[in-house]
């Protein structure tokens, strides 16, 4: 067949690929042909699970290894009619969630975990490389085997197929940013390439049949005659690889784009669970007669691979053989594109963006920003995962059979199994549980699978695989701990799930779940139990009015009726409700975010525009805003109390001036009476005395005496006064010494002439004590308090007690005499200046003599009390052994 | 001159007293003393005085009440008082000559503005015989 024919093929197919994308996804923009976003749409696009390899290479398989083949189509139908629920459990929670990739579901799950986002993305990647390859190869093998090889160098093929490919899948993978990352133009690509797959496989297998074989009963016989019929099944590898095929079917990224992010109600699943497993069997039905009558008619030695091609056109069906190529290719592109959206999702939310991010300065950015950053990251992905795929496409040189690469891929992305069904059954499941059950499990595929697969010697060499690196016999890739003998792929497929679903648990179990797992664990597990599925929401359906009557809650209702009133006018409208539009939604919400916060405002719209369910991220943003706002009111509130606590201090301070006000009135008064009584003695006798008149010697003499005493007692009180209000002021200097106690008291009792007017008992060894103090000044006070024993206590034989002891790190000094004492109702105020025991108005108080007494033993860092209940009056003088400064300083 | 009336002075300064009496009693008047404020009423009632010098700041018992127990006695409303005081602002004045007060002092005194005081409150009862 010519070349050229073959390439403009080729392009006129993508064109009309092209075409149905660009009319589908312009239909569904528009609200139109609603069968688009259907059931038969949605079963069909799952039909990427049957890539080139499929196509190509079931039958190769089933040349090889007779039905074997059919555990790749087992395992998916398994899930599929078996397992629904599960799938059910998996689209429900990508709704809810807003999942957009298996990255992110696991990401999402485990606590919205970057590094476990990154490190999925990675496995999938690493991953998925070998499948692109297939892929390249399949079309670059069929392309060669449709032209002939020496038409063009297969290098060159690949390359130019990778290059277009990359072309297609940015063109309509990366046109726009959709939150749900929707893609309904590939979608609808996908499902007319699933249905030219089928037709081109039928087509080559009716013509087998009919063409060929000349009918069933005769291809019977053919298939009997062939060794298909003779290959033994072993039982274990028939179990591994179906539920190999089942674990990828659930894993791998293209089919979780398909299956949960493209899927817009949840309902198709239940179409899905029967028509898909119908469609792989109608796409199985005629795998096993063109095995068998490739092998009956092909030389010996052509590759079976090849044989849905080659057959046609040994038989010089050139048509025929076209639709093959065409269901080839179709297989190939619609596997390549999708996955390279899925993974250039995945590349660009959980590896690129956080890390550009991180390397911004200030983390707040505009949106518009992100959007460039995003895109531009995705289309780097694009063509860095399909450059990828040709390195290693070049690197196996082409030469591997089509299905073991497959299965390797298979098994590389099956490792994020235990993580996603854990995830979404068990509670107890963590972060670094997940983490390490994916890094073991990966490791182990890596060493015992994905190297190796690069053949001898060029990742692992020949003595490392024969003898386990460095000499650890029980490292061979083929046969860890020892194990040998297995097929390598069963081999790898058990311990690295193994190893991966143990170090899960244990991790799981070791571990403790931080809250957002906590809580995104109960979400995932229980996500049947909040509400319905989130269905597609058209920005047609909101309401205009329902937005206004929030924006008024918030904004208030004269700015809320401007902002709605002036978008309706830009819009052209009559009345003041605009067409909801998402311009102005995301005005509004902007609008709104001033008021309330950007997740909360985010929220909101998105509540009323109905269908969009808030994830637990934003719950978590909304409520970082309200309790900023909080803590602002809080502050308020806070300083609201300062004010009134400083109001009432102000009251209190103002009320203690007043009192104050009024105690000055009152010891001005007193003192102004302490002060007139001597003065009246002295003005009055002396003017007796100057006015003259008849007086005895003895009068005359008598007179100036009472003026000489209480000239004397002017000055006392005089001094007294001045002595208290240098104490009061804190002006005093105290001078310091360590002196026997003993002493003080001997010249306190000499001074104040006590012993020669009553019995004073002592206890002299109790007073050899030394202490640190003013010796003067507490001698005046001992002299004050001695004094008014002498002074007032009227008994008949007049005694007075002096008793010391210890007392914490201080000393009590009792002054007891046996007289009438002090009145209950006056002990309280006998400290207080001028304070007079008995009625206010009535004289005879104790003047400022305790007040002073009170002021020096503060000063002293003592205190000194009234002792009620004794025989007499009774006052304790506790002064400490010790200066200390700070102990003088708190006194004042 | 006094004619032998007799003087009631309460009072608890024993310096006062003494120059009171000294004052007093040169210019012919009877002087006796309490220095008690709890039962200067009685003493009042008890010796019967033509005239009575009162201190307000005495022991146990205010000036004011000893001179509102006074008035309040039937026997005593004419009773000429001094009161003689350290407490020399108006409003002591105002409260002493409100309660009854015949006369109102402040300490201390010119001993002839004294005198000149018991004399002029104590005339009337001298005066009205003749």
């Amino acid at each position: 067949m010519p070349l050229n024919l073959v390439v403009v093929s080729a392009i006129a197919y993508v064109a009309l690929l092209f075409a149905v994308a660009f009319w589908a996804e312009g239909a569904a923009r528009r609200g139109r042909a609603r069968w688009l976003r259907g059931p038969l749409i949605y079963t069909l696009s799952l039909s990427i699970y049957c890539t080139a390899w499929t196509f190509y290479g079931a039958v190769g398989t089933a040349a090889r290894t007779g039905l074997e083949f059919v555990t790749i189509y087992l395992g998916p139908t398994l899930v599929m009619v078996g397992w629904w629920a599960l799938l059910r459990k998996i689209v429900r929670i990508g709704q809810v969630q807003r999942i957009t990739s298996i990255a992110d579901m696991i990401s999402s799950r485990y606590g919205k975990s970057t590094a476990l986002g990154g490190l999925v993305t990675a496995m999938a990647v690493v991953g998925t490389a070998p499948y692109i390859a297939l892929q390249l190869q399949s079309v670059t093998l069929s392309f060669a085997a449709l032209a002939g090889p020496a038409q063009a160098s297969l290098n060159d093929t690949a390359l130019i197929v990778a290059i277009g490919l990359a072309v297609f899948t940015i063109l309509f993978g990366t046109r726009n940013l959709d939150v749900n990352e929707r893609h309904n133009g590939i979608v609808t690509a996908i499902a007319l390439e699933a249905v030219v797959k089928l037709v081109a496989l039928m087509a080559v297998g009716a013509f087998v049949v009919w063409g060929i074989a000349g009918g069933p009963s005769q291809t019977f016989e053919l298939i009997e005659a062939a060794p298909i019929a003779t290959w033994e099944l072993q039982p274990g590898r028939w179990l591994g690889l179906t539920m190999l095929s089942a674990a990828a079917f659930l894993c791998l990224p293209r089919m979780f784009q398909v299956m949960v992010v493209e899927n817009s109600d949840e309902r198709h699943l239940a179409t899905a669970s029967w028509a898909f497993p119908s469609y792989l069997f109608a796409l199985s039905l005629f795998v096993v007669p063109i095995a068998a009558v490739g092998l009956q008619v092909m030389p010996a030695g052509s590759n079976p691979d090849l044989f849905v091609l080659t057959i046609p056109l040994a038989q010089e069906q050139d048509a025929l053989a076209m639709l093959a190529f065409l269901g080839g290719f179709s297989s190939a592109t619609s596997m390549v594109i999708v996955a390279c959206i899925a993974l250039a999702t995945m590349m660009s939310n959980h590896v690129i963006v956080p890390l550009w991010l991180a390397m911004r300065e200030q983390g707040a950015t505009v949106s518009g920003d992100v959007r460039h950053v995003v895109i531009g990251a995705r289309r780097a992905s694009i063509v860095g995962l399909l450059a990828l795929g040709y390195v290693y496409y070049r690197f196996t040189g082409g030469g591997a059979f089509l299905a073991s690469i497959g299965l390797i891929s298979f098994c590389g992305v099956a490792q994020i199994l235990p993580a996603l069904l854990g995830g979404i059954f068990w509670r107890g499941a963590t972060r670094a549980g997940a983490g390490a059950g994916l890094i073991l499990g990966f490791a182990v595929w890596t060493w015992t699978l994905f190297l190796p697969s690069f053949g001898g010697g060029v990742a692992v060499s020949a003595a490392t695989m024969a003898e386990g690196p460095m000499g650890f016999d029980w490292l061979r890739p083929h046969a860890l701990f020892g194990i040998s003998g297995l097929d390598p792929l069963l081999h790898a497929f058990f311990w690295s799930m193994s190893l991966n679903t143990l170090a899960f648990i244990a991790g799981s179990l070791l571990s403790k779940a931080t809250a957002i797992e906590r809580v995104q664990g109960a979400a995932m597990v229980n996500v049947f139990r909040f509400g319905s599925g989130a269905r597609g929401w058209t920005p047609a359906t909101v309401e205009a009015e329902d937005l206004l009557m929030m924006a008024q809650r918030i904004l208030g209702g004269r700015e809320a009726q401007r902002l709605f009133r002036a978008e309706a006018v830009a819009q052209g409208k009559r009345g003041f409700l605009p067409d909801v539009t998402p311009d102005f939604l995301t005005h509004l919400e902007r609008q709104l975010a001033g008021s309330v916060g950007a997740a909360t405002a985010h929220a909101m719209v998105g509540q009323i525009t109905g269908g969009l369910v808030v994830s637990v991220e934003e719950l978590m943003r909304v409520a970082d805003e309200t309790a900023q706002i909080m803590e602002y009111s809080a502050r308020l509130e806070a300083q609201s109390e300062e004010l009134s606590r400083t109001a009432a201090q102000l009251r209190e301070a103002n009320e203690k001036l007043t009192a104050l006000s009024i105690q000055k009135d009152a010891f001005l008064s007193q003192i102004s009476h302490e002060l007139r009584t001597p003065m009246t003695s002295i003005r009055s006798f002396s003017e007796i005395l100057r006015d003259g008149g008849d007086m005895t010697p003895e009068q005359r003499s008598r007179f100036s005496g009472v003026i000489h005493d209480e000239a004397q007692r002017l000055t006392r009180l005089l001094d007294d006064l001045l002595d208290l209000g240098v104490l009061e002021n804190g002006q005093v200097s105290l001078r310091l010494e360590t002196v026997p106690l003993s002493g003080i008291i001997d010249r306190s009792l000499s001074a104040s002439g006590a012993v020669t007017r009553m019995a004073v008992a002592r206890d002299p060894a109790r007073e050899q004590v030394f202490i640190e103090t003013d010796p003067d000044r507490l001698s005046q006070v001992f002299i004050n308090l001695i004094g008014n024993a002498v002074k007032y206590c009227q008994a008949p034989d007049p005694r007075l007690d002096i008793r010391v002891r210890h007392a914490g790190a201080g000393l009590d000094i009792d002054f007891v005499d046996n007289g009438a004492g002090i009145p209950r109702e006056s002990q309280d105020v006998i400290f207080e200046k001028f304070a007079r025991v008995g009625d206010p108005d009535a004289a005879g108080g104790a003047g400022l003599g305790l007040a002073i007494c009170r002021e020096i033993v503060h000063r002293l860092g003592g205190t000194i009390s009234y002792l009620p209940g004794q025989d007499g009056a009774a006052f304790r003088v506790h002064v400490p052994l010790r200066q200390n400064l700070s102990a003088g300083l708190a006194a004042q | 001159m006094s004619d032998g009336k007799r003087v009631l002075l309460i009072e608890d300064e024993p310096n006062i007293i003494e120059a009171v009496r000294f004052i007093l009693s040169r210019d012919g008047w009877r002087v006796s003393t309490h220095a008690d404020g709890a039962d200067a009423v009685d003493a009042v009632r008890a010796r019967a005085p033509d005239l009575v010098i009162l201190d307000v700041m005495l022991p146990d018992r205010s000036g004011y009440d000893i001179l509102a127990d006074l008035r309040a006695d039937e026997s005593m409303r004419e009773l000429p008082v001094l009161v003689l005081t350290a407490r020399g602002q108006q409003k002591d004045r105002d409260l002493a000559l409100r309660l009854g007060a015949t006369e109102f002092m402040v300490k201390p005194f010119s001993n002839q503005a004294l005198l000149e005081a018991v004399r002029l409150i104590a005339a009337p009862s001298t005066e009205a015989p003749q």
